[in-house]
């Protein structure tokens, strides 16, 4: 029963390539990240490793995707950096969803109370200003370094579950299943997580899979200014910043790093996508 | 229409939410570790000194009291004093934001025009090549970075082919126009100076691509789903069922209640947008806020850090209350609504 | 038979979806001749309001997709119409009001401005002041209080009532041969609902208008039709007199539908007709009715039935009625 479930989620799922294209995608960066030191051609470079005599090589077959400066081999780079931006991404949203949605769904559930208005109000405050300008206020008066780049994504990010489960929590909370819960005289926590919350699981966890891809885009924007995983150890958004000062001559050191920020956003817009889409037949 | 009470409402919970984000932004600027007054007057300063230092910034009072004198001197209009410049923050601001608010302005029009431009044609054109190569573009768009697209865009347009300018916002050698209100490009039109402001735009062109194209892929999805989806209401096939002309149909009946989640979302898209010129400005040298920001920031410049994230606060909520206004204008849902209150 | 109006034979509509068609209408016959008030009856999700939409040349295509059969209008084919013609034809020739009066006003323009748009282009009149009086006369003529505040009004402003009374006007708002009126009232109460239908019969009488009414209540049919046609999954199933189709319901659906109706003396409760519309993805083979039908023979689950006359006034597609050999 259960195989034939997943045959047919699959079979939905497969039946956009995109979806499956994203899939691949995703699949193939975090394989790459979890087996950096087997897959990446010189895994000796992702560390403070200097070859001048190999220096600013345009991509060959022996560095697909050239080499830096320091005659590190980029393509070896960039698996490293996969593994702190998929880190960040899974970190930031293992903080920020839990957070986010419970307190959604408390103002959702207890609206018009002073719950409800206290929680919104600060979640108004916390979305007034543009995500990004906040994370770097907040990374540099902290030490520039992942965990503190991560923290301050964190910071920034749990608002916008909040906003979105409590849109979801008001109207279910007049559904005749949770008016039923409450006439038994079910607690508030069987309520909030097990009335309300499964019914908003599809969306949430459709969001998380874009989220990966834009908490990831944050990360690098971060590192791209010198607020992130700190040098010698790769980061993409450091790699591209490091490159931008050698073009149009060594375009190859910060142009792919670049594309693959893209490649992991993309593949995790796609991949959302399918999920929701997922979601959505599953309910037409 | 009751407009102006809904504006008035708009308004005052925008100042509240304000205050709160200088409260946190206060306090996160607070959290730094170490001695502000040590950091700025270096390892070398007397003791007195940075004594003296502390006094003068009211660093050695509890924190709500300094929170009063900081909001005493943003009504006093000068943001305090940079402990770096050791010149009232607002001069910077004032020196800085017009550059980023002119980019700004150029790819938030960039990004409502050719969105909405686009995802009319997608729609205009669902499930042709058309369609297809402008939904591809825009997973792309939607997916890279606006640091990276600057980047692609100085290879490819600003060093191989040469067509666009892209360091800073003159070219060296053209006189700028009088300061008037600090976006070249009103101020060389305003002086009638006319080889400035080509100059200007040349420049703007190149930035204001970059941070404009995320949001304007976005804004093409939204499009071209909401079209598609009017397409089949009942209020679009009563039109023709009417004798309205297919034209007008499309242009009006469609198209009007089409771009309202487009309008709406350009907000959204404009957060972003701000958020990116920090790290497109550098890219193109642009003598912005985002540039002046993070340079603050590297120096803990704890002052300005608080400026720089408030005024960039305020420039966002404006934005966000003006599509607000522009949303209520197009759907009488809400602004009927909003009244009923 | 030189007074048919409108002459449907054998549509076939399909919709397109995800791996292949819902085949929706399976060919739909119907007439209407001048003047007449003619009912079409049948359960919610059969094909009534597709219909009329392909009718009116206003389907959504995609996903619509006409697949066979005529629609002549006064003997023209309204299928293979140009786009200048078919907006012709429904600025004086067909006009419905839809099911959802809410769904069918744009929300973003004023009622003023959506009828005198129509006017305008239905009269080719440019003047201001002319379409303005046009659109305030529409509205007083569907008996709407206040006009010139009602032009003024956003669809979100008004009742329900008010709404559909809108559409009334929107769609009479000038000289009209045929109107359909898809479900009008339904989504009010009933004695809303009864006032806009006693509304549409006598504007219909003052403009010698044909009316199809469309409904599922056999109730309404009874009162203001004088002809119907009974629908079950996108074919017809009877047609008959009004009068003749109550006092002898011949194919079992009829039968069943109008024992689905409480009747006053009754006691407990109406039947029900066992089974559920079926699948128009993969629709039963032969007759669409034999799966819940109490009768049902061989013959029905390999061939279509074609409608068959009973008598001059009296149509059945049923094999119980005759070995009908076209099919």
């Amino acid at each position: 029963m259960r195989r034939t479930r997943i045959g047919r989620w699959w079979y939905k799922f497969s039946r956009n390539p995109l979806s499956v294209v994203g899939l691949i995608i995703v699949v193939g960066v975090v394989f790459c990240a979890v087996f950096a030191p087997w897959v990446a051609p010189y895994p000796e470079h992702a560390g403070p490793y200097v070859n001048y005599r190999e220096a600013n090589q345009p991509p060959s077959l022996a560095h697909p995707f050239g080499t830096d400066i320091f005659g590190r081999d980029v393509l070896s780079r960039v698996f490293f950096a996969f593994r702190s931006s998929l880190l960040m991404g899974v970190v930031v949203l293992s903080i920020v969803v839990p957070v986010g949605v419970t307190l959604g769904l408390l103002a959702g559930y207890f609206k018009e109370s002073w719950v409800d208005i206290l929680i919104m109000r600060i979640t108004d405050i916390f979305l007034s200003v543009p995500p990004l300008i906040l994370a770097l206020a907040i990374t540099s008066v902290l030490k520039p370094n992942l965990t503190n780049a991560m923290i301050a994504v964190s910071v920034m990010w749990w608002p916008w579950y909040t906003r979105l489960v409590y849109g979801m929590a008001t109207s279910l909370r007049n559904e005749y299943f949770v008016q039923s819960a409450e006439l038994i005289g079910a607690s508030k926590f069987h309520i909030l997580f097990r009335e309300i919350l499964p019914n908003c699981v599809s969306t949430i966890l459709t969001k998380m899979t874009l989220d990966m891809g834009w908490v990831i885009l944050i990360g690098a924007a971060l590192s791209f200014v010198g607020l992130g995983e700190q040098p010698p150890k790769p980061a993409l958004g450091t790699m591209v910043a490091d490159g931008a000062k050698y073009l149009p001559e060594y375009w190859w050191i910060s142009v792919f790093p670049g594309l693959a920020i893209m490649l992991i956003v993309l593949g995790f817009n796609l991949l959302g996508d399918g999920i929701g889409d997922l979601f959505s037949l599953e309910e037409a | 229409m009751n407009f102006s009470r809904y504006l008035l409402r708009r308004l005052g919970y925008s100042v509240f939410v304000l205050l709160g984000l200088s409260v946190v932004v206060f306090i996160i600027a607070r959290l730094v570790p170490g001695d502000p007054a040590r950091a700025a007057l270096g390892p070398r300063a007397t003791q007195e000194a940075v004594e003296a230092l502390r006094a003068k910034l009211h660093l050695d009072k509890p924190i709500y009291v300094q929170y009063f004198f900081w909001l005493r001197s943003v009504f006093q209009g000068d943001f305090g004093e940079s402990l770096y410049t050791r010149r009232p923050v607002i001069e910077d601001i004032r020196e800085f934001l017009p550059a980023t608010l002119e980019l700004a302005l150029f790819a938030g029009l960039f990004m409502a025009v050719f969105g909405l431009l686009l995802g009319v044609l997608s729609a205009r054109y669902a499930n042709t090549w058309v369609d297809n190569v402008i939904r591809v573009l825009a997973y792309l768009g939607i997916a890279t970075p606006a640091f990276v697209v600057a980047i692609i865009l100085i290879l490819l347009f600003g060093m191989y082919y040469e067509v666009f300018p892209t360091i800073g916002r003159l070219s060296p050698g053209i006189s700028a126009p009088p300061r008037l209100t600090g976006l070249l490009t009103l101020d060389s039109l305003l002086s009638g100076n006319w080889i400035a402001l080509v100059d200007a735009l040349k420049h703007l062109f190149l930035p204001a691509l970059s941070l404009s194209l995320g949001g304007l892929f976005q804004e093409a999805r939204i499009t071209r789903a909401s079209m598609l989806e009017n397409a089949r209401r009942d209020f679009v096939a009563a039109a023709r069922a009417y004798g309205i002309p297919e034209r007008v149909v499309i242009a009006k009946y469609l198209f009007k209640p089409s771009i309202i989640p487009t309008v709406s979302i350009l907000g959204l898209d404009f957060a972003s947008l701000i958020g990116n010129a920090f790290l497109v400005e550098l890219l193109f040298n642009w003598p912005g806020i985002s540039r002046y920001g993070i340079n603050v920031m590297l120096r803990k410049d704890i002052e300005a850090i608080v400026a720089v994230v408030m005024v960039l606060g305020v420039v966002f909520t404006v934005v966000n209350i003006l599509v607000d206004l522009v949303v209520a204008y197009l759907d009488p849902r809400i602004r009927l609504v909003e009244r009923g209150e | 038979m030189q007074d048919v109006l409108l002459d449907v034979q054998n549509l076939v509509v399909h919709f397109r979806v995800y791996g292949g068609y819902l085949k929706v209408l399976d060919g739909v016959t119907l007439q209407v001749r001048r003047q007449e008030r003619v009912g079409l009856v049948g359960e919610t999700g059969c094909g009534k309001t597709t219909t009329m939409k392909t009718i009116m040349g206003i389907l959504p295509k995609p996903p619509g997709v006409v697949r066979g059969g005529r629609i002549l209008f006064k003997g023209r084919d309204v299928l293979s119409m140009r786009p200048q013609e078919l907006e012709h034809l429904r600025r004086s020739g067909i006009s419905m009001i839809f099911q959802d009066p809410t769904a069918a006003l744009n929300p973003v323009f004023t009622v003023g401005e959506q009828l005198e748009d129509a006017i305008r282009y239905a009269l080719g009149r440019r003047d201001h002041a002319s379409v303005r009086e046009v659109a305030l006369s529409a509205l007083q003529s569907v008996a709407l209080p206040d006009p010139p505040r009602i032009l003024e009004s956003y669809p979100v402003q008004l009742s329900g009532g008010m709404r559909q009374r809108v559409c009334i006007a929107l769609a009479l708002a000038y000289p009209k041969e045929l109107l359909i009126a898809d479900e009008p009232g339904t989504s009010l109460d009933v004695t809303i609902q009864d006032q806009i239908l006693r509304l549409i019969h006598r504007l219909a009488e003052e403009r010698k208008m044909a009316v199809i009414l469309i409904s599922h209540s056999l109730g309404v049919i009874r009162e203001w039709t004088e002809r119907v046609y009974v629908m079950y999954a996108g074919t017809i199933v009877e047609e008959a007199k009004t009068g003749e189709l109550f006092a002898r319901p011949l194919h079992p659906y009829t039968g069943a539908l109008m024992r689905c109706v409480p009747k006053l003396t009754g006691t407990g409760i109406a039947e029900g007709i066992p089974g559920r519309i079926p699948d128009y993805f993969d629709p039963p083979a032969g007759c669409r009715f034999h799966p819940r039908c109490p009768h049902c023979m061989d013959i029905c689950r390999q061939r279509k039935p074609q409608l068959f006359p009973v008598d001059e006034n009296h149509r059945v597609a049923c094999f119980l009625f005759g070995r009908n050999s076209r099919g």
